[in-house]
């Protein structure tokens, strides 16, 4: 009988939680039950602003000062003692009891790993802490179990690790640490507030593997929170869906994927873009604003071939730091591309590939060691490298960019006007009644409403300020467009619109994109071709179905392994993830794709794959 | 490490030799020196100077040499610890700064400790009672602290311990303790006078100090480790001094550098008001007579201790921020 139905380890009743602001009480969370059964892994899945954090923040008793829960009860029932059910709710706030649960019996990680250490305490110091906390050992006992703990969680060389700070390690490595810190003491709960947002996909695969391995081992329910439906598919037993503070779904991840009942996580499913998307298929965002003015029919995309280059990008190279003395790094190493008018060329690959540095080199924002960026709008060719100064400020309009943070790419202190109108007035375009006339124009475009004119960036959501940022790329009537990272700061829903309206947009006006970001998903969505980059270098380039279909190099074969997707049938093989090392590390790859002798290799129809020399299209597809 | 300090030490050659040509030429740059003066000051008084004596001072010193072969002799000198003579006091510049030096490094040492031991509780108290009454009150004073001039609250303080004691507190010790080797009864003397001093030249540096340690706190109990070491089940005061507290201290020992030459420099009219056996009220009194091996030996001092200030701040920080010990150059 018990086995069918493990006790819940943490039962939530009705609980209400508001934030105090300038003396009013604002009500985030309102009336959410749920309840964790001991061992087993539930998601709390919602987006941002639903509460979420919330509620993993007054199960560890730490609300911020202006939080308080205002009604409800949160029982926590320690699996390996006798005396019942505990409300941690009434407990006073830092008093003995609720610390004796948090850390010691209820474990928390976070998302953004590097903030959540201390940057001046090395990590063995920060983990025996916690140890000692809950369970006082001698010194050297301590520093034993620390190191035992560091190795479970996956450090090479735990000894060495102990005395390392956090700025030393990787992003993964910080989490894994985070992690050890959470679980030294063995807790019966681990709350991990979005584990693996701030990862890369493969780093990713890798700390839901070891998640899931630490879990069985220890044997401890696990309340995992994330807006990553991938994530809640390939980790959850149960999904509680959560939405403006309210449970909206809830039940065993079967039924809540099969079935969806509750609209929102209709939506939500129908808004994340996926691998099998059909051409010109459309994500359907929720609470769209406006319907799309140009139709989907319109997104002709197979005639890209015949299109003249836009944009010719050859052997591109840029080294930061000092190569001299040795301490170097080459970002970008030999790259060449082209792209055609009105396509979209994709870049994918992991943080520090170097994609963002293309960018910024095609933009001059830095300026790149060697090589060339042919620019041909049909009326004349220029080596965007090569302009001066002056004639550099005449071109600027062709290129244009949209950056990843709404948030700090636009000035606090400008209003909206200010903001669209500044391209103008720098480029000196019309009078000022006319660049007036043309922001309210744009504002339209990108589904703002005129009126918000004189409004400042703070007064609206994330994804409205990417429609501002976009709005100031376009002011200029630009040809090509860098796209870096447009979505990633932007919950799923927000994602789908602004996706669209760049679509929209690249339909209506003639667009060409150059679209790079991290999420495959998203640029299959968007792109027409896909360059893969590792280590600054291309990998391979494809179109976008040749690559999905058929990935050549073992990089990419990795990458499309590691994206979590939001479908029970599809979950991730987390021993093809976990196979040997990190996936840009060349020693990992078969011998066909290492060596000095490096070539773009093509397989036809545009599909080139960067390998040795010598190699036949035969051995490589094989 | 140690390549680090090195480097920072070599350094510091050049920065100091480019100071004390500065120092030379601004001593230099008044059309008299102080013989002029003298002799000047002595016919206005109706007596004539003992003009022999003057020529031959002049050429003892060496004043009717070249600027420049100056300059070098008196560096060369500072290096080998003669720091020239004083000529209004009519002794080497040593043994006139001496025993005030001892006294005035006293003093500012008690002042920074006095000010560090006050300001960091108070400091902690606002921060983690931010906006209660207690902030506000200690705000308050802390304000007053930076407002009121040194040597108006050193009157203040002086008249009504006049008036209401009976008491005069100016001087570091008992006047039948001046030119007296140390003893232990001058000990204590200086010690029963030291505290007003150092309170008063600490009022206004640790009102600022206080701000800055609550502003520094507010912002590192703001971020997200203190949160984890919060979830670990640290209780809040402990979790605050082993993170937050110890990360804002960043802040002040980056400021050392800055602290010992304003203390030691920038409470000359308190030392005047309190007549303080420190070295305050002789360099107020070499610069108007342009005294100048006095003055200019006393300013390179002070730079000196600058820049020696501002490398220990810079080996601390390294010891105290691993960051800044591991990563030093390595960005970018």
């Amino acid at each position: 009988m018990t086995k069918t139905t493990p006790p819940d380890v943490l039962r939530i009743e009705d609980l209400r939680i508001a934030f105090q602001t300038h003396g009013e009480l604002n009500e985030v969370v309102r009336g959410v039950s749920l309840r964790v059964p001991a061992g087993r892994t539930v998601a709390l899945f919602g987006e941002s602003g639903s509460g979420k954090s919330a509620i993993s923040q007054a199960v560890m008793g730490i609300l911020p000062k202006n939080g308080v829960v205002t009604g409800g009860r949160i029982l926590f029932t320690d699996p390996a003692k006798e005396n019942g059910a505990l409300d941690i709710v009434p407990l006073p706030r830092d008093g003995k009891e609720i610390r004796h649960l948090r850390g010691g019996r209820i474990g928390m990680t976070f998302q953004e790993p590097m903030s959540s250490l201390s940057p001046v305490h090395t990590i063995g110091d920060q983990i025996e802490e916690a140890l000692q906390l809950h369970r006082p050992q001698n010194r050297k006992q301590a520093r034993a179990m620390t190191e035992s703990m560091l190795e479970h969680v996956g450090f090479r060389d735990p000894h060495g690790a102990y005395g390392r700070y956090p700025f030393e390690l990787s992003g993964g490595l910080r989490q894994r640490a985070m992690l050890a810190m959470a679980l030294i003491c063995h807790p019966a709960l681990l709350i991990a507030d979005e584990p693996t947002t701030a990862l890369d996909v493969t780093i990713q695969a890798q700390v839901l593997k070891l998640m899931k391995d630490l879990q069985r081992e220890i044997g401890m329910a696990l309340l995992l929170i994330t807006h990553d439906l991938g994530v809640v598919a390939n980790m959850a037993d149960e999904v509680a869906a959560i939405s403006n503070g309210r449970i909206v779904e809830m039940g065993p991840v079967q039924d809540v994927f099969r079935n969806p009942q509750h609209p929102y996580l209709k939506a939500l499913l129908k808004a994340s873009p996926h691998f099998e998307m059909e051409e010109g298929e459309r994500l359907v965002s929720l609470r769209d604003q406006a319907k799309p003015t140009a139709p989907v029919s319109r997104l002709v995309k197979s005639a890209s071939a015949e299109k003249p280059l836009l944009l010719t990008v050859r052997n591109l190279r840029k080294t930061y730091g000092n190569v001299r003395r040795g301490t170097g790094t080459v970002a970008v190493d030999d790259v060449s591309f082209d792209i055609r008018k009105g396509e979209c060329l994709g870049i994918v690959g992991e943080s520090g590939s170097g994609k963002t540095t293309i960018g910024n080199l095609i933009t001059r924002a830095r300026s790149a060691d060697s090589g060339e960026v042919i620019f041909n709008d049909g009326n004349g060719v220029v080596d965007v490298l090569k302009l001066p100064p002056r004639e550099l400020v005449e071109f600027r309009p062709h290129i244009q960019m949209i950056f990843q943070d709404p948030v700090s790419s636009l000035s606090p202190r400008m209003t909206v006007l200010d903001i669209i109108r500044e391209p103008m007035l720098i480029q000196e375009r019309g009078s000022s009644a006319n660049q007036k006339d043309r922001v309210i124009e744009l504002m339209d475009r990108v589904g703002l409403d005129p009126r918000f004119l004189n409004r400042y960036p703070h007064s609206f959501s994330g994804g409205q300020r990417q429609r501002i940022g976009i709005a100031r790329a376009l002011a200029l009537n630009p040809d090509l467009v860098i796209c870096d990272e447009p979505v990633s700061a932007l919950d799923v829903s927000m994602q789908a619109q602004i996706l669209n309206l760049l679509k929209d947009l690249q339909a209506s006006l003639g667009l060409t994109y150059l679209f790079v970001s991290h999420n495959l998903a998203v640029v299959h969505y968007m792109a027409d071709r896909i360059a893969v980059m590792a280590r600054g270098r291309i990998v391979e380039i494809a179109p976008r179905n040749a690559l999905f279909r058929n990935p050549v190099h073992p990089y990419t074969k990795r990458l499309l392994a590691a994206v979590p997707v939001p479908d029970l049938d599809r979950p991730l093989d987390f021993e093809k993830v976990m196979a040997g090392g990190k996936a840009s590390d060349p020693m990992t790859w078969s011998e066909y794709f290492r060596g000095d002798e490096l070539t773009h290799v093509d397989l036809g129809n545009g599909h080139l794959v960067l390998a040795d020399r010598s190699c036949g299209v035969r051995e490589l597809v094989a | 490490m140690l390549r680090y300090i090195v480097r920072r030490v070599l350094i510091m050659i050049p920065t100091l030799f480019i100071t004390s040509a500065l120092i030379f030429t601004v001593m230099e740059l008044p059309p008299s020196d102080y013989f002029e003066t003298y002799v000047a000051e002595m016919a206005a008084q109706g007596e004539k100077a003992d003009m022999s004596r003057v020529e031959f001072l002049k050429k003892e010193y060496g004043l009717d040499k070249p600027p420049v072969e100056r300059y070098f002799r008196w560096i060369a000198g500072f290096v080998q610890g003669d720091f020239g003579y004083s000529f209004e006091y009519e002794m080497p510049v040593s043994d006139l700064v001496g025993d005030r030096l001892l006294m005035t490094i006293l003093v500012s040492f008690l002042t920074i400790l006095a000010t560090w031991l006050i300001a960091f509780p108070i400091g902690i108290y606002s921060a983690t009672h931010q906006y209660s009454w207690g902030d506000y009150g200690l705000t308050f004073l802390g304000l007053l602290g930076i407002a009121i001039p040194h040597f108006l609250l050193a009157l203040i303080v002086m008249y009504f311990a006049n008036v209401w004691f009976g008491l005069s507190i100016g001087g570091l010790m008992d006047p039948k303790y001046f030119n007296q080797p140390m003893s232990w009864e001058k000990a204590q003397s200086i010690l029963a006078h030291i505290w007003i001093p150092v309170l008063i030249i600490g009022a206004g540096g640790t009102g600022t100090m206080v701000r800055s340690i609550r502003a520094n706190l507010l912002d590192e109990l703001q971020k997200q480790y203190y949160v984890t070491a919060r979830a670990k089940g640290l209780s809040p005061f402990k979790a605050l001094v082993k993170y937050p507290l110890r990360m804002s201290l960043n802040f002040f020992v980056s400021h050392i550098g800055d602290v010992l030459p304003t203390i030691v420099s920038g409470s000359e009219l308190t030392a005047v008001v309190l007549s303080l056996q420190t070295t305050g009220p002789l360099l107020l009194r070499a610069l108007q007579s342009q005294d100048m091996y006095l003055a200019g030996s006393f300013l390179l001092f002070l730079s000196c201790l600058t820049v020696i200030g501002v490398l220990i701040s810079d080996i601390a920080l390294g010891f105290l921020d691993p960051r800044v010990r591991l990563q030093g150059g390595a960005t970018k």
